[in-house]
């Protein structure tokens, strides 16, 4: 292995069933702002689901998430609604 | 109470917890049925990959030579990694293979395997569908319900993994603290079975385990790993989530240092990614076990209930959900025949966990996540070790020192202390 992918190349190889119609994480902006938990995603999330734009909002790519539960884990009370997403959306590990 | 039951038992969860709990009772001749949220049993599931088996064969006879398992890990290396040097304890014995002792699994290769035995036994297994909430008549869960549908039995076992919303729905399991838990991030790389064999010295199905500690994680509390496949290798980090936070790092470029590491890359190189995944994992079992198991009309398993152990040198937590499915699969049983569901009829759980390595194991390594918390481990010993090795090899033409001398002079120039090191070698020799 020369060179790893960038994160989206790697998650592009891994086999997804994308929920179109239900978002399963949702952040209060105010409270992830305020609690710093906003930067925080951002750095933790090792699928890279959380970006902040220069305004200080974050934004939540949920079709990348691979359903860890690392964000809610660390978010501050109420900045992060998190669950997981419907039965038989989501990732779906071909190795694991 | 209402007796007016879809199955005897549902069980939340196609892991290795609640697939070897469903198993079992199937086979006790009782009504199951196994509810999975992926669409498949093992799409969801990720392990770091090393799976201590003796366990398996007493509920899947044949286990070894029948699952889709990777490799039969003969050679353990514990490797204190440094940024530019490491030292590497290698242990190889072949009385590892005889028994086999451990092995490599990609769960999603290796549950769908299980869940076919599960329905050979008898249980109804039910894929893609989430468990929304429990379903209670006053104190008893009597069920579950998803989406619109509801279902009811006897007994509900929670299996549903690290983040149990069902345990904590239940009010068993609250907010975990941080520093009990860790993220893994790992990368799953193809490689020719020739070059594993010939890079890896194994031959045949025979595997190796590395487990890494120190620069690997950029001095985060935590750890690497890497394991055999037959023709792939699991790599990675994991990353203990207080210290994640304190660090400041991102916990994708943790992993992505790690696997560039002048240490680490040749072992991959030429390797093509199959997979890049992550999973949380427990870093305090001891810790969180300490919770109640049960509540009337409910059991919690496997990594729901914090089942896990990290030792230093071994990370276990796939037997320990195996072992914990039986005890729940052996006290459910007796609660069916007894016809009580409220604690005092499931109490057989704990005591069923006692008896077994399980409860014993939790108790011998209650004090490790402690001493696992000790920063120096992540940082200065790797470098002590490797100084008192380059003081011993390099020959810069100085006057030769004897071991000792050193030794302390490695101690000396490094910021440790004579009793840093009495009191931390005191405290691995009470924790590991």
């Amino acid at each position: 292995m020369t060179r790893l992918p960038s994160i989206t190349e790697r998650l592009a190889r891994n086999t997804y069933h994308l929920d179109d119609d239900e978002n399963h994480i949702e952040v209060n902006q105010e409270i992830a702002r305020r609690t710093g938990t906003g930067k925080l995603l951002v750095r933790i999330c090792p699928a890279q689901v959380y970006g902040e734009a220069p305004d200080g909002t974050i934004s939540v790519n949920y079709a990348a998430c691979l359903e860890c539960g690392t964000c809610n884990a660390m978010a501050a009370p109420g900045a992060l609604m998190w669950h997981y997403p419907r039965g038989g959306f989501g990732i779906a590990y071909r190795e694991g | 109470m209402s007796t007016d039951v879809d199955f005897d038992v549902i069980v939340i969860g196609a892991g290795i917890a609640g697939m070897v709990c469903a198993h079992q009772l199937a086979r006790a001749g009782h009504e199951v049925v196994l509810i999975e949220r992926g669409q498949e049993p093992g799409t969801k599931n990720l392990s770091g990959g090393v799976l201590y088996c003796r366990v398996l064969e007493a509920v899947f006879p044949g286990f070894v030579e029948r699952a889709p398992v990777e490799r039969r890990i003969t050679r353990n290396v514990l490797s204190f990694l440094n940024d530019t040097s490491h030292l590497n304890v290698d242990y190889w014995d072949s009385r590892l293979a005889e028994p086999v002792n451990a092995v490599t699994v990609l769960r999603a290769k290796l549950d769908p395997w299980m869940a076919a035995e599960c329905e050979q036994a008898g249980v109804m297994v039910m894929p893609g569908v989430r468990v929304d909430a429990l379903l209670r008549e006053g104190d008893q869960v009597v069920g579950v319900r998803a989406g619109d549908d509801e279902l009811r039995a006897h007994v509900v076992v929670a299996a549903d993994g690290v983040n149990s919303f069902i345990a904590q729905e239940a009010g068993v399991r609250p907010k975990e603290p941080i520093k009990h838990l860790a993220v893994g991030v790992k990368s799953v790389i193809a490689l020719p079975r020739t070059t594993i064999e010939d890079r890896f010295r194994v031959s045949g199905d025979e595997g190796v385990a590395y487990a890494f500690v120190g620069d690997c994680t950029q001095s985060i509390a935590g750890g690497g790993f890497l394991y055999t496949n037959l023709d792939s290798v699991s790599l990675g980090v994991v990353l203990r989530l207080d210290d994640l936070e304190a660090k400041g790092l991102s916990s994708a470029d943790v992993h992505d240092r790690f696997l560039a590491h002048p240490a680490v890359e040749p072992l991959i190189r030429g390797g093509e990614l199959l997979e890049y995944g992550c999973h949380l994992t427990i870093e305090d079992g001891p810790a969180m076990v300490a919770h109640d198991l049960t509540r009337p009309g409910l059991v919690i398993i496997g990594d729901a209930a914090g089942f896990t152990l990290n030792t230093g040198l071994t990370i276990r937590g796939m037997d320990l959900a195996a072992a914990s499915g039986m005890a729940a699969a052996t006290a459910i049983t007796a609660a069916l025949k007894a016809g009580d569901f409220s604690d005092d009829g499931l109490s057989g759980y704990r005591a069923e966990l006692d008896r077994s390595f399980v409860g014993a194991d939790l108790k011998t390594y209650a004090k490790a996540p402690a001493f696992l918390e000790n920063p120096r481990m992540y940082s200065e010993y790797g470098q002590l070790l490797a100084e008192v090795f380059h003081g011993i090899y390099a020959h810069d033409l100085t006057p030769r020192k004897h071991l000792v001398p050193t030794a302390m002079a490695a101690v000396k120039a490094s910021r440790l202390t004579l009793s840093h090191l009495m009191r931390d070698g005191w405290a691995a020799a009470r924790a590991l």
